[in-house]
Order: structure tokens, then C-alpha cells, then sequence
């Protein structure tokens, strides 16, 4: 079979996400890759070098700069005639781009794989991650999104691809971008972080967020993280919250502090290796997942934890 | 402009998934069903726009069981909601099928703004809007934050990995919703007495000529691997040691 990979970048290199869906790609047969952007030529010299890859397919155009699903859909679907399985890493991303293209090919696409059991069967979470479905496509050519937590990274070097350039199809005069606020943090980014810190409704307002969870962060050199609830009330942007339907996060160490531990937190946390929770009340659903829970005041532990490491 | 929201009747957000012990699927018999929290979003963002005037009509409509009249496509009247349309079937219809069938829904009503849920939080598949949007050959605004009508487009934040981004969009465009969209109302009493009189349109799949047969089989359906609860320290030193133990700390 013959994969393409959907390569996450910022026009300036490779995104962490892309390793993994190339493993899952390898277990499916030869793998291709697809840069596509603009002024993003490096971006795929980076990606010739990943273990195991063969082709990669450039395509280098302003109306590719930011990944719009509406001009980037129709180039996947011409590159398709040549390949029969396109994987995305299920970022932001992925999950915009590839239903487009599914749909554009008549196929059902296959979100969030956890495992390739076969050339046409996949498991995949539903519920939260509540139960794992085992699901066999009859599709000819297969989409697929791939849970970056499931899989290794393939090495980022041994590779020898070869870049071959190839057109996009212009632009499609739908959509335009009009601009992004992305923060710049000098910490780990979540989905990459060996240690995670995150906080919960408990931490009350932004301040004692930053003020409580930040330091413990920097003296583990961690992630910092959130569950929906502290998202909500503004103490942390969007993008930190961790679970079902935020981040996905599998790190060695995972410290929930004054998170109960819903349902729909654990969807994203709970592969995580070792699991510590910090919580005054010993009855929250989040000690049943923890391996290791310290019952009290989080404004009293988490100070004195910061200081004593 | 009208405004089209597709929703979903899903396993209520507070039950806990049950694994049927045959393996087929999740137990849905006698468990609390809800419409899908994304689609309350939608609905809210879309009533909202037709208080502020710039939507004339509402319209939802659901794909699933016909007890939905009675329950999902009540709350969306109830909310603000001014039509319903059911397309009924006892069997699961798939992303791909139930884009083909909203196709269809839209090519009849012409609305300028499709609103869905960014995910259904049963399939947790995150398809059916974008793959709508393709079909029609629609502009797509996934994950939004923030949705802003003017002129001849939309305006829409998207939550993305790296913080927030905007997209201008011509219209007609889809859009789903993230959580942050809005907070949806609460469907009162009185409102859901008032709502059912607002008609409710009901349709087959047959009706629409388009074949549903799923693409993907489920061959089986299990519990992941379950974590064990481990064990409580009684101190912040203690703590601290484990965390040494881990080769986190120092
Ligand atoms: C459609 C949908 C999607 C969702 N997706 C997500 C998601 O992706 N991620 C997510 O996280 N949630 C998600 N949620 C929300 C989820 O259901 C919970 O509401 C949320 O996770 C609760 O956040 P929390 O644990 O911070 O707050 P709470 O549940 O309020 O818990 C706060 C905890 O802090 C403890 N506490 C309070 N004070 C202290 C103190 N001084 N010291 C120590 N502990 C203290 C309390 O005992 C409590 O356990 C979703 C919900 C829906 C409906
Ligand atoms: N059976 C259905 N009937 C109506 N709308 C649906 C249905 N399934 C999915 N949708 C819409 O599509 C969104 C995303 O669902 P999904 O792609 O299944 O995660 C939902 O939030 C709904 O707005």
C-alpha cells in the first residue's frame, strides 16, 4: 500500500505530530509525505531526513500558507490518485483538512486510530475513550487521523526521501486568513512534554493560577496544562486544556492539581505513564485513575512541593 | 439569511458509558439521552443571530429516532429553535451519510450559514461539518470561538493547537462550534410548552435518495484497559520522594 502523510509544520519545520502518524503510515506499507505551504522548502529537506520515508511531495504556494482545508483539500485529492491511504495527525489541523478530502473522495473517513490491526482495520476511542471500537473499513482508499499518543515517533533522522515538487490547485477564493494569536511559551509544548502540571477550578482566578501552578512547572521544567473548567473562567488561554475534546497528553508524569477528574478530563490524560493528583477531597473520581494522591489544600501543598524540590 | 443547525441525540454528557458484555457496542437501553452538547452551542449561536437580526429564520434537524421530535428537537424549539425537520431511522448513520443527507437539506432550504457541533461526543468522529462543507463546496469555519457576520462573509476564531486563529469566510459557510462559543440557555418550561406547536417536518432517508450503507464495520466494542488506583502519601516529603523515585525531581 501506499501511504501519504499530511507533514505538520509552520512553514519553518517539522511539528512533533507528524512522527507519530509516520509510524502508524510504516505499519500500512511504503510512506510519502506532503509539505505543503509557502516559502516552506526546508520544511521538506526536514522531512526527507525521517526514518523510513520515501517521497516527499512539496507543494509551494501562497494559498497553501496557512493550511486553509478549502485550497489544501483539492491538491490532496489529485495526490490521491497515485496513493491509497492519506494519514493526518489528529491536531486542529488534521481534523479540519481531512473530512474535506473524505468527503471529496466518497470514502468514510477513520478518525483518531489507536492501533493498525490490518490494512483495513483500525481501533479507534468513542466515548470519551469510555470504549475502544475495533472498525473494518470497505473503502478503497482510506483517511485517516491518528492519535499521536498511540504511536512512537519515527526517528527525525536515517531518512533519505527525495523531494519532488508538485502544484497545488490554487486558490479556491472561499476562505482567507486573517490572522492568529499563537503564544510563544519557552515551555515544553504539551503534547511533546515528558512532565505535565495542570490546574483545575480550584486555583479560583488567573493570578493564583500563574502563582501556584507556574512554579511547580519550571522546577520540574514541565507543561502546564488545564481542565475545561479553569479554560472557561479565563485563568489559562483555550489551547492549554487537556481531555476529550481539548488536547490529548500522554506524558511520563501527569500532576492534576485541584481537578476532580470528570469524565471528559481523563479521556486525555489517562494514558498518561504516572498519574499524581492533588485534591482536598479524597473521594474525587481523579484518585481512582492516580497512581499517587496527596488529600489536601492545594494553596498549602503545591508552595511547599515548589520549595522542597 | 436563514440559519440550518444539524443536531444530534447522543448519550447524556453525565452518564458513564456502559460496555455492552456481548461486545457490540455501548448500552443504550434506558440510559438518559441529550442532544449533543456542541449542537445546544450551535443552536444558542444561531438564535442569537436572529435576536440580533442578522438571521430570519432557524431551522434544526436531526437524523436519528423519531422519539427525537420529543426530546432533542423540543429543547431546540424550546431554545429558539423556529422549525424542525426529522429524517427518521432506527439505524446509526454515519458522518459521511449524514453529510449527504444535510446536503440535501440544504440544497432545498438555502441557508447562509450551516451551524454544527465540532463533535458528536458519542462517535467523537469531528467529520460531518467539514465533510458537509465539501460536498456543497462551502467555505468552513471549524472549531469556532467567535463568529462575526458582516457584508458578504463571516468572521470566525478558531480554537487551534497554538492559541486562537481567524478566518474570513464567504458565504454560504459552515461552521462548528467549540466550547467557548457561547453559553447556551436553558430551555424553560413555558418556552417548551410554547414550542410544540412550532412544526416539526417528518422525513424517511428514503425520501432523500441517498444511499446510507455504512462504510466502516464495527467488528467489536470493549472497555480500554482499566487503571488501578494507586496509592495516597501523607505528607508534601513524601510526595517529594516519589517524585525523586520518578527521576523527575532532583
Ligand atoms: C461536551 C463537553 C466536553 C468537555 N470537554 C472537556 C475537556 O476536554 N477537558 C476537561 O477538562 N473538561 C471537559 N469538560 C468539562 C468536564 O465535564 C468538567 O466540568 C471539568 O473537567 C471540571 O473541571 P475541574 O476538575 O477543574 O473543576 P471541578 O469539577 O469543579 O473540580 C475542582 C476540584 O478541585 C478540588 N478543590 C477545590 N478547592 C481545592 C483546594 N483548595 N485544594 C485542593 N483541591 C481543591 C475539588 O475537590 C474538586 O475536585 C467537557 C464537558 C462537556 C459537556
Ligand atoms: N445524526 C445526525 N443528525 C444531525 N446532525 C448530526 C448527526 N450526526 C452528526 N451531526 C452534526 O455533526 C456534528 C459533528 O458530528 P460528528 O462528525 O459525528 O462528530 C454534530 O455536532 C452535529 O451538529
Amino acid at each position: 500500500m501506499k501511504t501519504l502523510v499530511w507533514v505538520e509544520h509552520d512553514n519553518k519545520s517539522v511539528k512533533d505530530a507528524t512522527l507519530a502518524t509516520v509510524t502508524a503510515a510504516a505499519k500500512l506499507g511504503e510512506v510519502h509525505l506532503l509539505v505543503a505551504g509557502a516559502g516552506c522548502a526546508a520544511v521538506a529537506d526536514e522531512a526527507a531526513k525521517i526514518a523510513g520515508v520515501g517521497k516527499v511531495h512539496l507543494a509551494d504556494a501562497a494559498a497553501l500558507e496557512h493550511a486553509l482545508a478549502e485550497n489544501v483539500a483539492p491538491l490532496i485529492v489529485t495526490l490521491m490518485d497515485n496513493h491509497d491511504a492519506i494519514l493526518f495527525p489528529a491536531t486542529t489541523t488534521g481534523k479540519n483538512i481531512a473530512p474535506r478530502v473524505a468527503a471529496l473522495l466518497d470514502v468514510m473517513q477513520i478518525s483518531d486510530i489507536l492501533s493498525v490491526e490490518s490494512a483495513d482495520t483500525f481501533t479507534r476511542p468513542i466515548y470519551a475513550g469510555n470504549a475502544i471500537a475495533t472498525v473494518q473499513t470497505s473503502d478503497k482508499k482510506l483517511v485517516i487521523t491518528v492519535r499521536g499518543t498511540a504511536f512512537d515517533k519515527a526517528a527525525t533522522s536515517g531518512g533519505s526521501g527525495t523531494v519532488e515538487p508538485v502544484s497545488g490547485s490554487g486558490d479556491a477564493g472561499l476562505s482567507t486568513f486573517a490572522g492568529a494569536e499563537i503564544a510563544e511559551s519557552t515551555r515544553p509544548e504539551l503534547t511533546a512534554a515528558k512532565v505535565i502540571v495542570s490546574g483545575g477550578r480550584a486555583l479560583q482566578n488567573s493570578e493564583n493560577f500563574h502563582a501556584i501552578i507556574e512554579p511547580l512547572a519550571d522546577k520540574l521544567g514541565a507543561a502546564v496544562g488545564a481542565s475545561r473548567a479553569a479554560v472557561d473562567a479565563g485563568y489559562v488561554p483555550n489551547d492549554y486544556q487537556v481531555g476529550q475534546t481539548g488536547k490529548i497528553v500522554a506524558p511520563e508524569v501527569y500532576i492534576a492539581v485541584g481537578i476532580s477528574g470528570a469524565i471528559q478530563h481523563l479521556a486525555g490524560m489517562k494514558d498518561s505513564k504516572t498519574i499524581i493528583a492533588i485534591n482536598k477531597d479524597e473521594d474525587a473520581p481523579i484518585f481512582q485513575v492516580a497512581d499517587i494522591g496527596l488529600v489536601g489544600d492545594l494553596f498549602k501543598i503545591v508552595p511547599e512541593l515548589t520549595e522542597k524540590l | 439569511m436563514k440559519v440550518l443547525v444539524p443536531v444530534k441525540r447522543v448519550l447524556d454528557y453525565n452518564v458513564k458509558p456502559r460496555v455492552k458484555a456481548d461486545g457490540t457496542g455501548v448500552d443504550l437501553a434506558n440510559v438518559k439521552m441529550s442532544m449533543n452538547p456542541f449542537d445546544e452551542i450551535a443552536i444558542e449561536e444561531a438564535v442569537r443571530l436572529k435576536e440580533k437580526g442578522a438571521a430570519t429564520e432557524v431551522v434544526v434537524v436531526t437524523i436519528g429516532v423519531p422519539k427525537a421530535e420529543t426530546d432533542v428537537l423540543l429543547t431546540a424549539r424550546a431554545m429558539g429553535a423556529d422549525r424542525a425537520i426529522l429524517i427518521a431511522t432506527e439505524d446509526e448513520v454515519e458522518p459521511l451519510a449524514v453529510a449527504k443527507l444535510l446536503q440535501k437539506v440544504a440544497e432545498e432550504e438555502q441557508p447562509g450559514l450551516v451551524i454544527l457541533g465540532k463533535q458528536a461526543i458519542d462517535d467523537d468522529s469531528n467529520q460531518t461539518g467539514q465533510m458537509l462543507a465539501a460536498l456543497l463546496g462551502w467555505s468552513q469555519g471549524t472549531f469556532a470561538s467567535k463568529v462575526e457576520l458582516g457584508g458578504n462573509g463571516v468572521k470566525v476564531t478558531r480554537e487551534v493547537d497554538g492559541g486562537l486563529e481567524t478566518v474570513d469566510l464567504k458565504l454560504p459557510a459552515i461552521v462548528t462550534t467549540d466550547l467557548r462559543l457561547n453559553e447556551p440557555r436553558y430551555a424553560t418550561l413555558p418556552n417548551i410548552m410554547k414550542a410544540k406547536s412550532k412544526p416539526v417536518a417528518k422525513k424517511t432517508i428514503a425520501d432523500y435518495g441517498i444511499d446510507v450503507a455504512p462504510r466502516l464495520k464495527t467488528l467489536k466494542v470493549v472497555e480500554p484497559g482499566k487503571r488501578q488506583a494507586g496509592i495516597k502519601v501523607g505528607s508534601v516529603d513524601e510526595l517529594v520522594e516519589k517524585l525523586k523515585g520518578l527521576g523527575v525531581a532532583k
